[in-house]
């Protein structure tokens, strides 16, 4: 690495990046992660309070020293374990830090600008004496959050070697209520934290299936709302819409391709259901299976060539895969039990990640393409609708737990487990991570 | 006559932007509902932009209010796990329905498909719709005509007992049998 050269783009970068995605700050309610189970080996990493002149709507070093945290990856220090405060490099008292054990140490700035913050920061490798990485950007005070998770996440690729995904979104859909006709649906952009939750949509009428354009422009999903399911593409930044498969039978299980130009989905317009593309720009579907059995739950893969879906046409749900040229269906789950459905690649198209169901119960189950391993990674009985993040390190999943069914995340081997609790009370599921934001 | 209550929202878009986000705001300016009758609007769509309005749209009252919980136990025909075959025994219920349908050449009968709450929701939902339309096959076998009948799938979304165990999930595969 060539720090200078580094920072420099960085700084560029950071800029376009800082600016360019406007989100409102309020007030949140509580959200706890609880870590159920960790790395073997977590990287000591001591994120110190960030010095500012005065007081700030976020808390910068605790948004990142929280990001780091539930990465799995990283001890994290609290504060009060700190020796001092230090806010730049020649602020350090290396025998100090060292003297714990603690091997990085970031220190930084914020301060007040014309159109809301400069923040700067330094990561420190203790042992070494040195900086590994420097950075300095302007925010907006909307944005600060959103740049505390950019932090973390240079902070994750510089000390891990793997691009972070905290500076992204995911999508969900919440329930209220209960009893036919009083249940409330709600479609939900948040932070990748649960945070700046955003409502797309509410309707009494039920919500399936949110999916993200590659761009993070827009969410595709399915909604009973017409009496039959229909499948909408709505644009997050200005709520419109619009029904892109609708009438005859059930639309349902949109997938964006990579280049964002079609959906896969499932229809039944003659009766059976059946897995299409849908051509975005010219309305026009092409149907890829033919068969008596239920097809459903269609993925792409990361190339854009093939198209991974549920089928029960041997008996039980399976894993198949057909490619856009060739309709032949191949089947990919082969003794992983009677129940295997809802698949989703992860980004780099190594593993695949579905609902594998049996004696056990329901559980988020990871099959590497590459050597046929599988892995239950889910600790739950009845875990539901996997979605990687676009590093391709965590699964996000909807799971049952006491006052119904809520998020939880685990890494994709399994070690680093964590329950997400969102404020409100609302059953929350179906969570769909958004790509890495441009 | 007011079986139905259309229900005008009228929507206001915020004044000034706050966060500069006049880039995002003026994106997609074309991509309005297209098509859509007033019926189907009953859902609110928002955007995350502080400078939007909501789109106009109504709401009926069998939003979300559908028959489904209202059919007594002689409409209801249930499931075994992942099977959409009609058990013998409800076949009584079927041929009611079949009668009905023949007694009242105007009639609908409406087929709602259901399944318990394990597995994966998107499957549940074609499963539903299965078991709807094999008991549409079975009344159509027995002289029912396809033009009065519909079919609809709810998954696992309504379920008539919200229990957790085996018993709740034997309720819940069924198909209610509404007319």
């Amino acid at each position: 690495m060539q720090p200078n050269r580094t920072v420099m783009s960085l700084l560029l970068c950071g800029l376009a990046l800082l600016l360019g995605t406007p989100q409102p700050l309020r007030a949140q309610e509580e959200i706890s992660i609880d870590i159920t189970q960790g790395a073997d080996n977590p990287l000591p990493i001591a994120v110190v309070p960030f010095r500012s002149a005065g007081a700030l709507p976020e808390d910068v070093a605790a948004v990142i020293s929280a990001d780091l945290r539930r990465s799995g990856r990283f001890d994290t220090m609290t504060t009060d374990r700190m020796p001092s405060q230090p806010a730049s490099l020649q602020e350090i008292d290396f025998p100090a830090w060292k003297s714990l054990g603690m091997e990085n140490v970031v220190v930084g700035t914020v301060t007040p600008s014309a159109n809301g913050y400069n923040v700067e920061f330094t990561l420190v490798d203790v042992f070494k004496g040195q900086k590994l990485y420097a950075f300095r950007g302007a925010t907006s005070v909307a944005n600060l959050r959103y740049t505390a998770h950019q932090i973390a996440d240079i902070i994750y690729e510089q000390l891990t070697g793997e691009k972070g995904a905290f500076a992204t979104r995911i999508a969900y859909v919440t329930v209220r209520g209960s009893g036919a006709g009083r249940k409330v649906y709600t479609l939900q952009v948040s932070d990748s934290d649960g945070y700046n939750p955003h409502t797309l949509l509410e309707s009494p009428a039920e919500i399936f299936s949110p999916a993200w354009s590659p761009d993070g422009r827009q969410i595709a999903y399915a909604s009973l709302e017409a009496r039959t399911s229909a499948v909408y593409v709505q644009d997050i930044a200005t709520g419109q819409r619009r029904a892109v498969a609708k009438g005859q039978g059930i639309n349902s299980a949109p997938d964006f391709s990579p280049d964002g130009t079609k959906l896969a989905l499932r229809r039944s317009v003659d009766g059976n259901p059946e897995i299409y593309v849908l051509y975005l720009d010219s309305g026009l579907f092409q149907r890829l299976t033919n068969d008596p059995a239920i097809d459903t739950e269609p993925t792409w893969s990361p190339d854009g060539q093939r198209i991974a879906f549920t089928s029960d046409r041997a008996g039980g749900p399976q894993i198949y895969e057909v490619s856009l040229f060739n309709p032949t269906a191949k089947r990919i789950t082969f003794n992983l039990g009677p129940y295997n459905a809802r698949p989703r690649y992860s980004a780099d198209g190594k593993y695949l990640a579905m609902v594998n169901g049996g004696s056990g119960g329901y559980r988020i189950g990871v099959l590497n393409l590459r050597d046929g391993g599988f892995r239950i990674v889910s600790d739950s009985s009845q875990a539901e609708s996997p979605s990687f993040a676009p590093n391709g390190t965590m699964l996000l999943y909807s799971t049952t737990g006491s006052g119904g069914t809520e998020l939880a995340a685990v890494s994709v081997d399994g070690r680093v487990r964590q329950r997400i609790d969102l404020p409100g009370g609302a059953q929350v599921r179906e969570p769909a991570w958004g790509p890495f934001r441009r | 006559m007011y079986k139905r209550v259309l229900q005008v929202l009228v929507l206001v878009v915020a004044g000034s932007l706050v966060y500069g986000c006049s880039k995002n705001t003026k994106e997609d300016a074309s991509s309005t509902e297209q098509g859509l009758s007033p019926e189907e609007l009953a859902a609110q769509t928002q955007g995350t932009a502080e400078s939007q309005g909501l789109e106009g749209g109504a709401v009926n009252e069998g939003m979300g209010t559908d028959l489904t919980g209202t059919v007594g136990s002689d409409r209801i025909i249930y499931f075994d796990y992942d099977s959409s075959e009609v058990r013998e025994e409800f076949r009584p219920i079927v041929a009611a329905a079949v009668s009905h349908l023949g007694a009242n050449p105007a009639a609908v009968v409406s087929l709602e498909g259901h399944t318990d709450e394990r597995g994966s929701r998107e499957y549940n939902l074609a499963l539903g719709e299965r078991r709807a339309q094999a008991v549409q096959r079975q009344m159509v076998l027995l002289g029912a005509s396809a033009t009065q009948i519909r079919t609809m799938s709810y998954g696992e979304e309504r379920p008539r007992d919200p229990g957790h165990d085996e018993a709740a999930y034997g309720q819940n595969r069924r198909v209610e049998v509404a007319y």
